[in-house]
C-alpha cells in the first residue's frame, strides 16, 4: 500500500528515480479525509527524495515540497499532463508552511538535498520552484551560494502552478496572497475538534463530578440522568469556540479571537436556555453562562494557532488580556455551579 | 471579502530604508501585501496585515528587515509559559499540535 503511487523508474544519470503516479487512489483519497480527522497524521509521510512526473529530462521543472503526503498528493495531482521532477525534503512529516516557520523545510536541508541528489547533473538549468509558504524557512540568495540554484517562489496554492508557469514563473498578486476563506475554515474544524478532546473529557469529568453534591452530602445516584444534559452543555461552549468561531470568523465582532468565542458562547448560552435550562435554578443557568463561554472563549483563542493571519505579538497581547478573563469565568461559573446544588 | 485584519499596531516588523537595495524580494514572499516597490526601494504599506511569519525577513540579502517571527499557536505559549522552555520545542517533529 505504502508507495502505491510509484509505477515505474526512470534513469537519470547513474541514478533510478522512482516516477509517480498524478492521479490520487481511492487510498490517498481516504488518507487524505483521515488525517483532515486527526486520524494517523504523524505518520502520513512519504520518503525524502527525487521523484519524477511524466516523462521529464535535464529541461524539466524541479519542484521542490515537503514530505507530508497530503502535501505531496496536492503537488503531485495538479503537475497531471506535465513533465517534472519533485524534490521531497524531510519535514518529519509536516506541511510546508508550518515546516518552513520551525526550519525542517529550510535552507539547508534544501542545498543538503540538492547535493545528495546531484541535482546539478540530473537537469541542465538551475531553476528551483519552491512552493511560496516555503520561503518562511528558505533564504533563496543563500542557496544560490551554496549550491548554484536559483529559487524561483511558486504561488500559494499548487492549483495555480501551471498559470505560474505559462506566464514565464512569474506569479501574479492573487497567486501571492494567503485566504482564509470559508471553505479553508471549515476543512479546519474536524481536525481541531478532535484535537481537543482532552480537554473535552477533563471538562466533563470534573463537571460531573460537581453533579454529585447534595445538600444531604455527596451521591451519585442521579449521575445517569444528569450526565446527558450536562455533557451537552459542555459541548455547547466546545462547539462555539471550535465549531461557530471559525464558521463565522468573519462576522463575529472583535479582532481578538477570544472575544469572538466569547460572543459565539453566548449564543451556546441561549440555545442553553430555549433547550436544556428547564430544571436548573436560576444561579445553575448564571453559572452556565460563565462556563459555557469561559469554554468557547479558550478554545476560539486557540484556533489562532490555525489561522492565517494572526501574529505572534498579537497571540501574546491577547492572551494576556483574555486568559485571566476566562480563568475568572471559569471560576465564576464553577462556584455558582456548587452553590446552585446547595440552594 | 475584504481581508481579514487581526490586531491594530502589535507586530514588530521592520524594515531600515537605508539599507534596502529595491531587490523586492519582500514583496515577491509576503502573503499578506504588507511591502510595495517604490522609488527603487520596498515600503511597509499594510503593516498591521503582518503575521510575523518571518519570510521577507530571511529572504532580504541585505538583512534591512527584522521581525520576531515564532510559533504562533497559543498552545505553544501556554505550554513553554507552563515548562519554562522555548514555544518552539518539539515542534520540528510529529508533535506539531496545528
Amino acid at each position: 500500500m505504502k508507495n502505491s503511487f510509484i509505477t515505474r523508474y526512470i534513469k537519470a544519470g547513474d541514478q533510478s528515480i522512482p516516477g509517480i503516479s498524478t492521479k490520487p487512489g481511492l487510498s490517498d483519497i481516504m488518507g487524505s479525509v483521515m488525517v483532515r480527522c486527526g486520524i494517523n497524521r504523524s505518520k502520513y509521510r512519504v520518503d525524502p527524495g527525487l521523484y519524477a512526473v511524466g516523462s521529464p529530462g535535464p529541461g524539466s521543472d524541479l519542484f521542490v515540497t515537503a514530505n507530508y503526503k497530503l502535501t505531496f498528493d496536492t503537488l503531485r495531482k495538479n503537475l497531471s499532463g506535465m513533465d517534472g521532477w519533485i524534490l521531497v525534503l524531510d519535514t518529519k512529516g509536516v506541511n510546508v508552511w508550518c515546516a518552513a516557520g520551525k526550519g525542517t523545510f529550510g535552507t539547508k536541508e534544501l542545498v543538503d538535498k540538492i547535493k545528495m541528489f546531484s541535482l546539478d547533473k540530473v537537469v541542465d538549468h538551475r531553476r528551483l520552484i519552491v512552493p511560496q509558504l516555503g520561503a518562511t524557512g528558505i533564504a533563496a540568495h543563500i542557496v544560490k551560494e551554496q549550491s548554484g540554484f536559483n529559487v524561483r517562489y511558486g504561488p500559494v496554492r499548487a492549483s495555480d502552478i501551471r498559470r505560474f508557469i505559462e506566464n514565464k514563473y512569474r506569479a501574479d498578486r492573487e497567486m501571492r496572497k494567503v485566504k482564509f476563506g470559508i471553505t479553508d475554515r471549515i476543512k479546519l474544524i474536524p481536525n481541531d475538534f478532535l484535537y481537543g478532546k482532552f480537554f473535552l473529557l477533563g471538562a466533563i469529568v470534573l463537571l460531573l463530578a460537581l453533579t454529585g453534591l447534595h445538600r444531604g452530602g455527596l451521591s451519585y445516584k442521579d449521575l445517569p440522568v444528569q450526565a446527558g444534559p450536562v455533557i451537552g452543555k459542555i459541548l455547547l461552549g466546545y462547539c462555539g469556540g471550535l465549531v461557530l468561531t471559525p464558521l463565522l470568523l468573519p462576522w463575529l465582532p472583535g479582532r481578538h479571537f477570544s472575544l469572538k468565542g466569547l460572543m459565539s458562547g453566548i449564543i451556546g448560552f441561549l440555545v442553553y436556555m430555549l433547550f436544556i435550562a428547564a430544571n436548573d435554578n436560576l444561579v445553575e443557568r448564571i453559572s452556565w453562562f460563565f462556563i459555557i463561554s469561559a469554554i468557547s472563549s479558550f478554545l476560539a483563542m486557540n484556533f489562532t494557532g490555525s489561522s492565517t493571519y494572526t501574529s505572534l505579538s498579537g497571540v501574546k497581547k491577547e492572551m494576556k488580556v483574555f486568559i485571566p478573563v476566562q480563568i475568572a469565568f471559569a471560576l465564576v461559573g464553577l462556584v455558582l455551579q456548587v452553590t446552585g446544588k446547595f440552594i | 471579502m475584504k481581508d481579514l485584519v487581526y490586531l491594530h499596531e502589535v507586530v514588530t516588523l521592520d524594515l531600515n530604508s537605508e539599507t534596502c537595495n529595491g531587490c523586492g524580494m519582500c514583496v515577491i514572499v509576503c502573503p499578506h501585501e504588507v511591502f510595495e516597490l517604490s522609488g527603487k526601494k520596498a515600503h511597509i504599506i499594510r503593516k498591521d496585515y503582518c503575521m510575523e511569519c518571518g519570510a521577507c525577513a530571511i529572504n532580504c540579502p541585505v538583512q534591512a528587515i527584522s521581525v520576531n517571527s515564532g510559533v504562533g499557536c497559543a498552545n505553544a505559549v501556554i505550554n513553554s509559559a507552563i515548562r519554562k522552555t522555548d514555544p518552539s520545542a518539539g515542534c520540528s517533529d510529529s508533535k506539531c499540535c496545528c
